[in-house]
């Protein structure tokens, strides 16, 4: 197809646009990775002892530990003593108390993303935590939250104003050894965001968090944590970007979410790391360890995630039903482009009784990308009367790409009931020439058909995200026919 | 009848699909306001024909000239005949699942009204507009909130192919076996749609097996394909002709020929 052939090669030559870097002075510790280093991290954050402790006994464990290698993915040896594992842009004074003094060159960088960090500029439904590099620079709206009961705030300010729930939450639903990445984090996570809804309340606004890579050689290791106490609700966005560069840079974060009686957490990401050029050459590795305990009882946990960035995507968004009659949930569209790989799923484990969760997965795999659908449909013995629907579908762009699912399922007993349904299809050149013969372009009616293709999951996502994720899949796709 | 310039004049069209030729030399002038039928038996090359007029690049035109309103219709994408006025009502409509009927339908009519330089349909507008065309092949208001063709039975898609031709109203419209798999009622109402929309800009070309389908959309011209070639042309009578004799005598014929 000739037409499809200048297609691909126009939109390939594209840039990632949000590949810019922003110059900044920086204070990082030396690069690699012992003892002292994260007593010098913990030390910069001015951290309680219980913290340092915490830390430790982490990198004790992680040096213990094997990489994985049973993913679906194929990347060359990370030198971890090759990483910086703190960089914060360098305060200038005594480091900002508000938005007002916060560095100029921060905000525009934020603005250049398209997330303006002062108030009047924003959405007004929305808060935002501004993570850069390795620290939270920003949190807005706090003022207004506290009005609630909410506490949204950095991980940093966290530890300090309120340590005691830190202390009992943090490792609760992904404890320090859980698995590697997971225990690298731990052990050396320098920000994130906290957020706590108390008792009974409905948070009045979207809560979000913006992380943004900007310095070379680092990694970022971000902490989220949220707790949603007895009939609380909280809806919480996240996204993010990083720089183009030729070099692969690590992102291990741990998100843990803890529901309890009745509380309803909605988790929902649009993940748009650099994902490397059309060669392949660098972009983010992206291996989050993403966890929600469904402790109390009907408590609701939901997981939408859009993935569209990064060289390599490992993650599986879980959710533990504890909870008797908890419910858990995950919808998730993951495309991978030229190189990309993308090892995702989720989890769902019962315990509770009368459990219920579903799983609605879309994989889209254009170019060389692989993308594989990983997930563990776990009903344990006691989890009389559970449920669970699990839908994958795959649509491959091209005939370079690969699909692939790959479903666990154990059920322990027999008052359960799992359903699992798959389908892989192709973008027809019969669907394209329906599109083009009406008048549409090549390149929106691929956009069009993907579009469509994810629309159930879309359907899950704020409305400024459905947007945002729409346009997104469209620039990821751009160039994948040919 | 007397022509000036054809809309449509078709010399010699050659074209292969995987290095077999299927189309061997096709003569054809169709002007504006005309209904031309082509009947032939099957793998006589009729769809082919529709096809590669309509542009689908599965099909290597090798030889011989489509001018369309004078210009050289070969050198244009499928989008750009459509933007052209080119329009084909599929034998097989396509199915596009999660995207709505009337979101696809206003994306390609905005999108053919942009690149013809004309303003863009609001969704209020639009949907004044479909409402008002839906009535040509009588569908119901269901019809909206649906996906493309999913999951509609063989008579919807084709009614669905004659709405979306009414909306988009083009000047050259090609309707490829738009009879088949339609019961007797169906096929009234889809005729009655393509009739309604019969007007002395307008051409069509009508691809059809049956004579059946040229009892209600009554054609000035008939053409008989067989084995990638028009062998026979002529007027209304000629349908009549081949109901009768079958397609037999004049595949014959074409045998016979040098």
């Amino acid at each position: 197809m000739s037409t499809s052939a200048k297609t691909l090669q126009d939109l390939t030559n594209r840039q990632y646009k949000y590949g810019f870097v922003t110059d900044i002075e920086a204070d990082t510790v030396p690069r690699g990775l012992n003892e002292d280093v994260i007593r010098l991290i913990s030390a910069k954050k001015n951290e309680p002892e219980f913290m340092l402790e915490w830390r430790l006994k982490a990198y004790r464990h992680w040096l213990t530990m094997k990489e994985p290698r049973w993913q679906n993915v194929r990347y060359p040896p990370i030198d971890y003593q090759d990483i910086v594992y703190y960089s914060a842009p360098k305060p200038k004074g005594e480091g900002p108390k508000s938005l007002d003094e916060v560095d100029p060159e921060l905000l525009k960088a934020f603005g250049k993303l398209g997330i303006p960090l002062e108030e009047q500029k924003m959405l007004s439904g929305v808060a935002v935590d501004a993570v850069f590099d390795s620290v939270s620079v920003a949190t807005t709206f706090k003022a207004k939250l506290a009005e609630a009961g909410v506490i949204f705030c950095s991980f940093s300010e966290a530890v300090q104003e309120h340590p005691e729930l830190v202390k009992k939450y943090l490792g609760s639903v992904v404890p320090y050894s859980d698995n590697f990445f997971a225990t690298l984090n731990s052990a050396v996570f320098s920000d994130g965001s906290f957020c706590y809804i108390p008792k009974g309340v409905r948070c009045p606004m979207e809560l979000s968090t913006y992380f943004r890579i900007n310095a070379e050689n680092t990694g970022q290791f971000e902490r989220t944590l949220i707790v949603a106490e007895e009939g609380s609700y909280v809806s919480y966005l996240e996204g993010c970007t990083a720089p183009r560069r030729d070099k692969n840079q690590l992102h291990a974060a741990v998100v843990e979410l803890v529901a309890l009686d009745n509380a309803q957490i909605k988790y929902s990401t649009v993940q748009n790391w650099y994902p490397g050029d059309a060669q392949g050459k660098g972009g983010i590795y992206n291996f989050v360890t993403k966890r929600g305990a469904a402790r109390g009882r009907a408590s609701k946990i939901s997981w939408t995630q859009v993935e569209t960035g990064s060289a390599i995507t490992w993650k599986y968004p879980s959710v533990i039903l504890q909870g008797d009659d908890s419910v858990g949930e995950f919808h998730s569209v993951a495309l991978t482009n030229n190189y990309q790989q993308a090892d995702t799923g989720t989890k769902m484990i019962h315990i509770g009784k009368n459990t219920r969760s579903t799983i609605l997965s879309k994989g889209i795999s254009a170019g060389h990308g692989q993308n594989t659908y990983r997930g563990l449909v776990k009903i344990q013995k006691g989890a009389t009367g559970s449920r669970n629907y699990t839908q994958c579908d795959s649509l491959l762009l091209g005939n370079r790409c690969g699909a692939h699912t790959m479903p666990y399922i154990e059920v322990k007993n027999t008052s359960s009931q799992v359903e699992h349904e798959a389908s892989t299809s192709k973008i027809g050149e019969d669907q394209l020439f329906y599109c083009t013969q009406r008048g549409i372009s090549e390149e929106d009616a691929v956009s069009m058909i993907v579009n469509g293709f994810c629309r159930q999951v879309f359907k899950e996502l704020p409305m400024e995200f459905a947007v945002e994720a729409q346009k997104l899949l469209s620039v990821s796709l751009e160039g994948s026919i040919g | 009848m007397t022509r000036t310039e054809p809309m449509l004049s078709v010399k010699d069209l050659h074209a292969n699909v995987g290095g077999k030729e299927i189309l061997r030399g096709i003569d054809l002038e169709v002007g504006a306001g005309e209904v031309h039928a082509i009947m032939g038996p099957n793998g006589s090359g009729k769809s082919t024909f529709a096809q590669v007029l309509a542009g689908r690049e599965t099909f290597e035109v090798t030889k011989g000239e489509v001018l369309y309103q004078g210009k050289d219709l070969l050198a244009l994408s499928p989008e750009e005949r459509a933007v052209a006025g080119i329009f084909m009502a599929f034998q097989y409509p396509v199915e596009i699942p999660g995207v709505g009927n009337l979101y696809f339908l206003r994306t390609a009519l905005n999108a053919l009204r942009k690149r013809r330089g004309e303003e863009e349909l609001d969704a209020m507008d639009f949907l004044a507009l479909a409402k008002e065309k839906m009535k040509l092949v009588a569908m119901d208001q269901s019809f909206t909130g649906r996906s493309v063709n999913e999951g509609f039975s063989g008579g919807e898609k084709k009614r669905n192919e004659i709405f979306q031709m009414a909306v988009l109203d083009p000047r050259l419209a090609i309707l490829d076996e738009t009879d088949s798999g339609l019961d007797i009622d169906a096929l009234r109402i889809v005729a009655a749609g393509v009739n309604s929309l019969r007007s002395k800009d307008r051409a069509m070309i009508v691809i059809t097996h049956y004579q059946r389908l040229l009892e209600y959309i009554v054609p000035d011209r008939v053409h008989v394909m067989s084995n990638g070639r028009i062998v026979r042309s002529g007027g209304r009578e000629l349908a009549l002709e081949l109901e009768q004799k079958g397609y037999a005598p004049v595949e014959k014929r074409q045998e016979a020929a040098p």
